[in-house]
This record gives C-alpha cells, sequence and structure tokens, in this order.
C-alpha cells in the first residue's frame, strides 16, 4: 500500500464528460491492497466505464462482502453510495436494496471466496431471481487475505505457491450463471480493459441481472508459474470469443464492419452493442450451445472470455414481482395508506 | 550565432536521445544511459545556461541546509545571491510546474533564500592550491564573465589577475543595476569569495591596449568587458536637446555613483528591456512623478522579464506600446517633448515582424527628461585591428562557439563581449567554459578533448513505500515575494524592494518543486505488464501499447502527448511483446508507479548531473 494519496493535479488536457466530471471524479481513497494487485486494474475499469457512461455518481449503489475484492469499493466512485456487508451476503443486500430503491444503478462486487464458497447460495439466488445489477467476481482463485490458501475457484490441478497441487473441482461461476439464467453473463482478465471496460459498460447498461468473471491475478499467492490465475498464464490461455468494440447511447453507428464481422445488439434501454465476432461459430444468444462450448474449451485448457451470453430483451425481479415503478422512498402517505374503502376491496377480492 | 545549442551538446557523443524522426519506424527503446536524455527531463536545469542542478537546491532549502544550498548554487553558478536577485531566470519558464498547474516554482527568489540564510560559508570556499602551475592569465573587466574565469582558475592554481577601469570590481553587476535591485553589500560578498583567494585585481586600470598586455607576458588572455556602449537614437532634436536626453546605461551608471541625485518631473524611458524597466523605476526614486516606458513594439514582444514589467507597473509607471519615436521636441534650446509615430505589427508569410505606420496623427508627450534604452552595442576600441583578432561584421570577435577562442590563440571571449548583449547567467557559463578552455591550453592539451559532466543516477528507495526525496506533491499555488510598502520604496533609491521569502515562506514554495531530477526508471525485464502504474498514475502518463512510429505512437497514447519538446521514454523487451512509452511532459515525479509496481520495474532515481569546471581538485599543473 501506499501512504500518501493520490496527487490532485491531474492532465492538463484531461476531458470531461456530459456531466462536467473528469475521469478523476470517479476515484476514490487509494488503494490499500498489495501493489500490482488485479482488483486495481478492474477499478480502474470500473471508474473508466461509468466515466464513459456519464453516470451520476450519486445515482450508483456499490455493494460487497468481505475479502480483497470487497474491499475494492473504497477505491472507486468515492461519491457514490456504498454498502460493506457480512461475507457473502451481498447479493441479499443488493437485492433488497434493489427493491427498496429501484432508482439506483447497483454494482455488486464480490471475490470468489465470497461468491463461491461462503457466499454460493446467495449467488445462485440472487442471478436466478434476475435482479438488475451488475455482479463482478473478482476471480483470483486463492484466499488472498488469509495468505494463499486455494479457494473454490483455484482449478484442478494448479500448483499454489508452495506447490502443492489442487485435488478439488474448480467450481465455473460463469457455467453457473448461465444455467441459473442470469441474461448477460461474461469473463474477462484485469490485464485486459480494452475488454474489460466495454464489457462492464455493456453490463451496466443491461436491465436484468448481468454477471461478469473476472479473473485477476493475485500478485502476492497466485502469479507463479504452476498458477492457472497468473498472469502469464492468462495471457497465453486466454481465447476471446468476441470484442465488444464500443457501445453507444442513441448514436448512430459509423464503423464499417464486413458483413457477418459484426453484430449489433440492441439493448432494452435503447443502447446498441457493437460485437465483433472472433470465433464465427459462436453464438452469444444461445444458452445451451454457449453452456456446451465453455465446458470443451476448459477441457482443452482455454480461459473463453468475452461476452459469452445475452438476452437483449431481459425480465427482471421488479417486472417477476409487479411492484411499484417508483421508489419506496418517494411514496407518500396516500400512495402507502390507499384508506379503509381500498382495504376493504382487497379484502372483498380474497374472500 | 546560437551558442545555447552549441554549449548544450558539447559532450553529446551518443545518437540524440530524444528519437524522433519523422519517419515511418517503429520507436528503438529510449538509451537512459545517455545523460542528455534525463538532464533534458529535469527542465529547469536543462534551460539553465550553467545548468545548476535546481532541484538538488530546493530540496536543500526545504531541508533548512542553506548553507548546503547555497554552496550547490556557488560552485556552478558563482554568484547565487546575485542571481537570486537579478537573473533572467530561463529556468521558470521551463519548469514542469508551470505545465500542470498555472505558474513555475520561484526558483530565483529561493536561490536569494539560500543566500539570505546560509549564514558564514567561508570555511567552505577552496583556498588557492599551494602549487602554483607558474601559468598567467588576465581577465579584462571585472564583471562575472571575468570573475567567473578568475575564480575557475585561480583555483585550479593558475595566477590571475583581472583588469578593470573602475574601482571597485562587479562590472554590470554593481553600476548599471539599481540599488533597489540589488544591495551592495550582496556585490562586495560574493565578488569578495573571488578576490579574496588568491585573484589578483588591478582595479582602476584601464586596458588601452592588447597589444600592450600581450607584451606583458601573459599565458592567456580573458576578455570580458560586456557591451559598454549604449545605443543612442539619432532622430531631429538629438542634438538641440541633448541636455535632457540620456543614454540609459550611462545614466544608471552616474546614479550608481550618486552624480545624478535628481530628475524632472515629467521622464520618457524609450525601450522595452530590462534596462528601460531600471531607468523607469530609478527615475520614479529621484523626483520622476509622471514616468511612462515608450516601447515600439507590442506588450508581449518586449525584451524585458515579465516580472519586470509587473514591477514597473506597479510603481504606477505606464508602458506605451506601438509608438516609434520621430521626434525630440525642443524650444530655447530645452527639451519639451517627444512626437511619436503611430505604428502596428505585420508579419509576413515568414512570420517576420515589421512595423508600419497606421496613418493616424503622431503622438506627442511633453517631457523634461527622456532616457534612452534601446539597446547596447559591444565596442573595442582597445583592441588593435592588426592585434590578430578577427571581428564578424556586426562588430563581435570570431569565437568559437565552444571554446570561445578567438582567432588569436591566446585570448578568449565570454559574456556580453562575446555574443552581444545577453544576461549574467550566460556570462557565468562562459566564464566556466572559457575557463575550461584556458586550462586546457595552458596543460597543452586539446581544446576541444573537453571533460564530460559528472552524472549519476541512485536509487532513492529507502523502504517498502519510502523515498528519500519527499515524494507528496504540494497544490500550493505559488507564494509572493513580500516587498516594503511603495512609498518607502520610491523614497529612497537604496532601499531594496523586494524582502525576500521568509524561512517558512521558502519551506511552502520549495515543497511545490516536482523533484524532477527524481526520475522514473523503468527495468522491462521485471514488468510483469499489471497495469498497476498505468491505473495509479495521477497524469496518465504511462501506457503500454503496440510499437509504432512516433507520431502516430503519440495519437493513441493514454493521454494527449502534443508537446513535441518533450520526450517519449520507450522500453521494449516486455513479454507481451508491447512497448512502454512514458510521456516525459507532465510527469510529477511522485513515485506512485514505482510504489504500485509490485516487482520494482519502476525506481525512482536521483539523476544529478554536475558540469565539468576547473576546479581546486583537478591534479596540479605539471609541466
Amino acid at each position: 500500500m501506499s501512504f500518501l494519496p493520490k496527487p490532485r493535479l491531474h492532465h492538463p488536457e484531461l476531458p470531461t464528460n456530459e456531466l462536467g466530471f473528469t475521469r478523476r471524479d470517479y476515484e476514490g481513497a487509494i488503494s490499500t491492497l498489495c501493489a500490482g494487485c488485479g482488483h486495481d486494474s478492474i477499478s480502474a475499469a470500473i471508474i473508466r466505464a461509468c466515466y464513459e457512461l456519464s453516470l451520476p455518481p450519486h445515482r450508483i449503489a456499490k455493494l460487497s462482502g468481505i475479502g480483497c475484492s470487497s474491499k475494492t469499493p473504497t477505491y472507486f466512485l468515492g461519491a457514490s453510495h456504498g454498502f460493506n456487508s457480512v461475507h457473502g451476503r451481498m447479493p441479499s443486500v443488493l437485492t433488497g436494496a434493489n427493491l427498496a430503491n429501484r432508482d439506483l444503478i447497483y454494482l455488486g462486487v464480490s471475490g470468489d471466496g465470497d461468491s463461491a464458497s461462503i457466499g454460493l447460495g446467495q449467488f445462485a439466488h440472487a442471478l436466478r431471481r434476475g435482479v438488475n445489477m451488475v455482479y463482478i467476481v473478482e476471480n483470483n482463485g486463492v484466499y488472498g487475505l488469509t495468505k494463499g490458501q486455494f479457494s473454490a475457484t483455484s482449478d484442478k490441478g494448479a500448483r499454489s505457491k508452495k506447490g502443492v497441487a489442487n485435488t478439488d473441482a474448480a467450481i465455473d461461476l460463469v457455467g453457473m450463471a448461465l444455467q441459473l439464467g442470469a441474461t448477460f453473463v461474461a469473463r474477462s482478465f484485469s490485464g485486459d480493459k480494452t475488454q474489460l471496460v466495454p464489457l462492464i459498460k455493456a453490463a451496466l447498461q443491461h436491465e436484468g441481472a448481468a454477471f461478469i468473471d473476472c479473473i485477476s491475478p493475485c500478485v502476492q499467492f497466485n502469479n507463479h508459474v504452476g498458477s492457472t490465475k497468473s498472469f502469464d498464464y492468462v495471457r497465453e490461455h486466454n481465447e476471446a470469443v468476441n470484442r465488444l468494440d464500443f457501445i453507444t447511447g442513441r448514436d448512430e453507428i459509423t464503423a464499417d464492419y464486413a458483413p457477418g464481422e459484426v453484430e449489433i445488439v440492441s439493448q432494452h434501454d435503447g443502447s446498441l452493442l457493437a460485437l465483433r465476432k472472433l470465433h464465427t461459430d459462436y453464438d452469444p444468444h444461445d444458452r445451451g450451445s454457449a453452456i456446451n462450448y465453455l465446458q470443451e474449451r476448459s477441457a482443452a485448457g482455454e480461459i473463453v472470455t468475452g461476452l459469452l451470453y445475452v438476452d437483449p430483451d431481459p425480465q427482471e425481479l421488479h417486472a417477476h414481482l409487479n411492484t411499484t415503478a417508483a421508489p419506496l422512498n418517494t411514496l407518500g402517505e396516500a400512495e402507502l395508506c390507499p384508506g379503509s374503502a381500498a382495504l376493504a376491496a382487497l379484502n372483498a377480492a380474497l374472500r | 550565432m546560437d551558442c545555447a545549442l552549441a554549449l548544450q551538446s558539447r559532450w553529446r557523443a551518443g545518437p540524440d536521445p530524444v528519437r524522433w524522426t519523422g519517419k515511418e519506424v517503429p520507436l528503438q527503446a529510449t538509451e537512459i544511459g545517455n545523460p542528455d536524455y534525463f538532464h533534458k527531463v529535469v527542465d529547469c536545469q536543462w534551460a539553465c545556461p550553467a545548468h545548476t542542478p535546481v532541484p538538488e537546491y530546493i530540496r536543500l532549502i526545504a531541508a533548512g541546509r542553506y548553507a548546503d544550498a547555497y554552496m550547490v548554487n556557488w560552485k556552478s553558478n558563482v554568484f547565487p545571491g546575485i542571481l537570486g536577485r537579478t537573473c533572467d531566470r530561463p529556468c521558470e519558464p521551463a519548469c514542469r510546474r508551470g505545465r500542470v498547474e498555472q505558474e513555475p516554482v520561484a526558483i530565483c527568489r529561493l536561490k536569494r533564500v539560500a543566500a539570505d540564510y546560509k549564514g558564514d560559508i567561508t570555511a567552505r570556499l577552496p583556498e588557492p592550491p599551494a602549487v602554483r602551475s607558474g601559468k598567467r592569465v588576465a581577465c579584462v573587466g571585472a564583471g562575472p564573465a571575468s570573475l567567473a574565469v578568475a575564480r575557475d582558475l585561480a583555483a585550479a592554481g593558475h595566477d590571475v589577475t583581472v583588469f578593470d577601469a573602475e574601482a571597485k570590481a562587479g562590472g554590470f553587476i554593481r553600476f548599471q543595476i539599481p540599488r533597489f535591485r540589488l544591495p551592495e553589500q550582496v556585490i562586495d560578498e560574493e565578488v569578495g569569495y573571488i578576490l579574496d583567494r588568491g585573484v589578483t585585481a588591478r582595479l582602476g586600470e584601464r586596458v588601452n591596449s592588447l597589444k600592450a598586455l600581450l607584451g606583458e607576458g601573459y599565458d592567456a588572455i580573458f576578455v570580458g568587458c560586456g557591451a559598454p556602449r549604449g545605443r543612442d537614437l539619432p532622430i531631429p532634436g538629438r542634438q538641440e536637446a541633448a541636455a535632457n536626453i540620456h543614454i540609459g546605461i550611462d545614466w544608471l551608471n552616474s546614479v550608481s555613483f550618486g552624480h545624478t541625485k535628481s530628475i524632472g518631473r515629467r521622464v520618457i524611458v524609450l525601450g522595452g528591456g530590462n534596462t528601460a524597466m531600471d531607468c523607469c523605476r530609478s527615475a520614479r526614486r529621484l523626483g520622476g512623478a509622471d514616468v511612462r516606458v515608450v516601447v515600439r513594439s507590442g506588450f508581449e514582444e518586449m525584451k524585458a522579464s515579465p516580472w519586470e514589467k509587473e514591477d514597473a507597473m506597479h510603481e504606477d509607471i505606464p508602458i506605451l506600446n506601438y509608438l516609434a519615436p520621430k521626434a525630440f521636441m525642443h524650444a530655447d534650446g530645452r527639451l519639451t517633448g517627444m512626437t511619436f509615430e503611430k505604428v502596428r505589427a505585420e508579419y509576413d508569410a515568414n512570420g517576420r515582424r515589421s512595423l508600419v505606420p497606421t496613418g493616424e496623427p503622431d503622438v506627442f508627450m511633453e517631457a523634461d527628461d527622456v532616457l534612452v534604452a534601446v539597446g547596447q552595442e559591444n565596442a573595442f576600441p582597445w583592441i588593435e585591428r592588426d592585434a590578430g583578432i578577427a571581428f564578424e561584421r556586426n562588430g563581435l570577435p570570431v569565437l568559437d562557439p565552444v571554446t570561445l577562442q578567438s582567432t588569436h590563440p591566446q585570448v578568449f571571449f565570454g559574456g556580453d563581449a562575446a555574443f552581444g548583449p545577453k544576461n549574467i547567467i550566460w556570462a557565468v557559463a562562459h566564464g566556466h567554459e572559457a575557463a575550461i578552455s584556458i586550462d586546457l591550453l595552458l596543460r597543452g592539451s586539446d581544446l576541444h578533448d573537453r571533460p564530460p559532466p559528472a552524472v549519476t543516477l541512485v536509487s532513492q528507495k529507502m523502504g517498502i513505500h519510502e523515498w528519500s526525496y519527499d515524494n507528496a506533491v504540494s497544490i500550493d499555488l505559488r507564494y509572493k515575494v513580500p516587498h516594503i510598502e511603495k512609498g518607502k520604496a520610491l523614497n529612497d533609491i537604496s532601499a531594496e524592494v523586494e524582502l525576500g521569502f521568509d524561512v517558512d515562506l521558502a519551506f511552502k514554495e520549495a515543497q511545490r518543486c516536482l523533484n524532477c531530477d527524481v526520475q522514473t526508471v523503468f527495468a522491462p525485464k521485471l514488468c510483469i505488464e499489471c497495469d498497476a502504474c498505468v491505473d495509479i498514475c495521477p497524469v496518465d502518463c504511462i501506457t503500454f501499447t503496440e510499437d509504432g512510429a512516433e507520431d502516430e505512437l503519440r495519437t493513441r497514447l493514454n493521454a494527449p502527448a502534443h508537446n513535441r519538446s518533450q520526450a517519449l521514454y520507450i522500453a521494449d523487451g516486455l513479454k507481451t511483446g508491447r512497448i512502454m512509452a512514458k510521456d516525459e511532459d507532465v510527469c510529477l515525479h511522485c513515485g506512485m508507479c514505482a510504489e504500485r509496481c509490485p516487482t520494482g520495474a519502476w525506481d525512482m532515481q536521483r539523476f544529478l548531473l554536475d558540469l565539468a569546471q576547473v576546479g581546486a581538485r583537478r591534479p596540479a599543473y605539471a609541466a
């Protein structure tokens, strides 16, 4: 960690977004994670995504559990709402917050321990319910805070820093998210911001449960030869199925693409994803074949990244529950107490 | 003659470290082993003609080590107390702080702090060596260039004699800079440090013949007699009104000696340089109530330093631009005023300016006295035309730009006498170079075989995230130097206007220095490309990207890199085959990249470059 805050002076030509904020305005306190931690790169990617989308910081709620990853919300979006929950319980708290105030943008930040071990049930149910959120797992395959034990996402056969091989099968959070009905599923790598930033932007604009598994090397305990989550290993085995070139709001797509090279996915809110295909046979709209493809490539030792599945017309929890369109804190007495006549009508309907 | 370029590149052996070629070829890795590369990053030191290690002494000031800070300066620029009040400060426009914030560090006034608070440093000054070379050197003129030569050569065991027509040494410094900018005791002290250490001063002795001087058997002669002649303005009325028209530098001289104690109520000062500023401010103190500066050019193009213009305007002196003097008006043999023609600037296709009349009616201004400060000229009436010194058509001597040797092998020139009017810091820089040349000549060595600078590059790492320099970046804006009250200043021509920073202000101002000499040094072999440095950099100056030609590469860095005068630091040899490109332009040298680097691929290393000098520690002359 650094003892000093990041200097406030910035590049004289630092641009501002539509709201008049610079990218620096989306930063938080200086990181206290180990120098070189992949999580810090993910924080930087989140900062860039929110800046580029011109999101008002006070309309974002960032929630996390416990762990290195869950410390990171302190290091970005210093002007946003934050909630650091009990270990593994971020999805419940996020779900509750979302039900109470559906107008905020929800960003859940978790790690492989927080989501794949103690919080596995919470992870599953939040995705299954289709909570409108971005759920990022900063996945380093190791318990960094407790000095380097294998986590539930460590690959079988991967070696610890001391050279011990992992004998347990790994939990594949992407595979689970696909099975559980998440409507936006992606995998990326903290060392590749050109891939990661557009994915986060797309996820933030997705009106449904968006899940990003982001491999994030632990420089202290999981960046050695024999690790399957090191910078070198991930770079060597990274197989991107596609590239999100850009995300526009309601702008026209001006770039020229050869037919078949790019697919334009139009999201529910009107935003557009320009998806450049790297594997022509990969279809990001077919949940079943995506699961098969992932299993197959994983067996071949590849780490598949990119936008793996997207439902352009997702359903989210509020629609399932038919909740009120307004955040609860905006409801007045008249809405909350409709009167004895309304009560009598309701009672009559149930007789 | 661009001697700035010549002086800066004289030890350059390797290829240019800044590698844009304009050709479509990928960049090559930066050669940080070439001293010029990191020297250029230290913008202030690079811009200083004497290459004083500025951040080094500013850190010493912040640490309260004023005497140490003074000695760093004294070694490099010889007159820290004088320059700390009067330098033209080429360092400040170059200061990186001015590019990331509003104003540069007040380098010049911090130098003065070192001089003000140093205490007694005489014990630190080198004594002339006991072993003498037996060689004799004469310096003509006792201004800054000659004194610098004398100091360097005396410390090397040569016997130096300084000649000056005046009874006191200092030249321009003593006789033309007004006392309210530079108190006499500062001059006495710093000139004394030189003359008290084995230099013979023959003051009050004007040299009237170079041939005669050569005849006295000197092994080498240094000419540092300045540009002593003020340019006149031969326009109608000049002769008739002569009694009230004064040449600026002569008038300042006369004021300095106390011969001139008053001036008329209405004074016109002609000229836009620093001499004009000194003239108008002096006139204000000698009874000039309505003093105005009239300049042919526009305000921005004036040669005077911005702060000198500010000081003049602060003393209620208007500066009137685009007025070309047409005639001195007079009646009954007395000056009544001046007429000026209104002009405007026009630029041709080559950007060359010409001032053309606007056609508006001429302007008449009443005046009791006029001070003419429209430039200075060189004059060498004492150098016989057959003495072996060749002159250019502009009256300047033909010189080797590196060695400052004239066409007579034993005669060297420096300061204003060499390349026309410049300033004190250039005179000092010339002095050091001429001293090296003379020392080489006296040893029988090749004058072009010049000693290289001493360069050190040392890691400043003290702990995991601790550095031996204060890497926190101050966000304070530039502090103003306190002045004495205006009424008091205008009543007493010898009252120094600037009070100088006190210790507290000096500390705060010193903390504004970005420590540009503490370099970001990158070791590609150690880099794991984790992006930590990219993410933390407060000014987005680091990019990992595909190699490319410079023009194209500059367009796809993480932040705009428009400033082509600042280099890109390029390193290859990364595992992914990409390059690391760092734009040096606005780097804060905060060390955050090195703090957040997990492998130590970035390190903060202090770059110290000391120009070679003829010094006391060199082996004594043996012949």
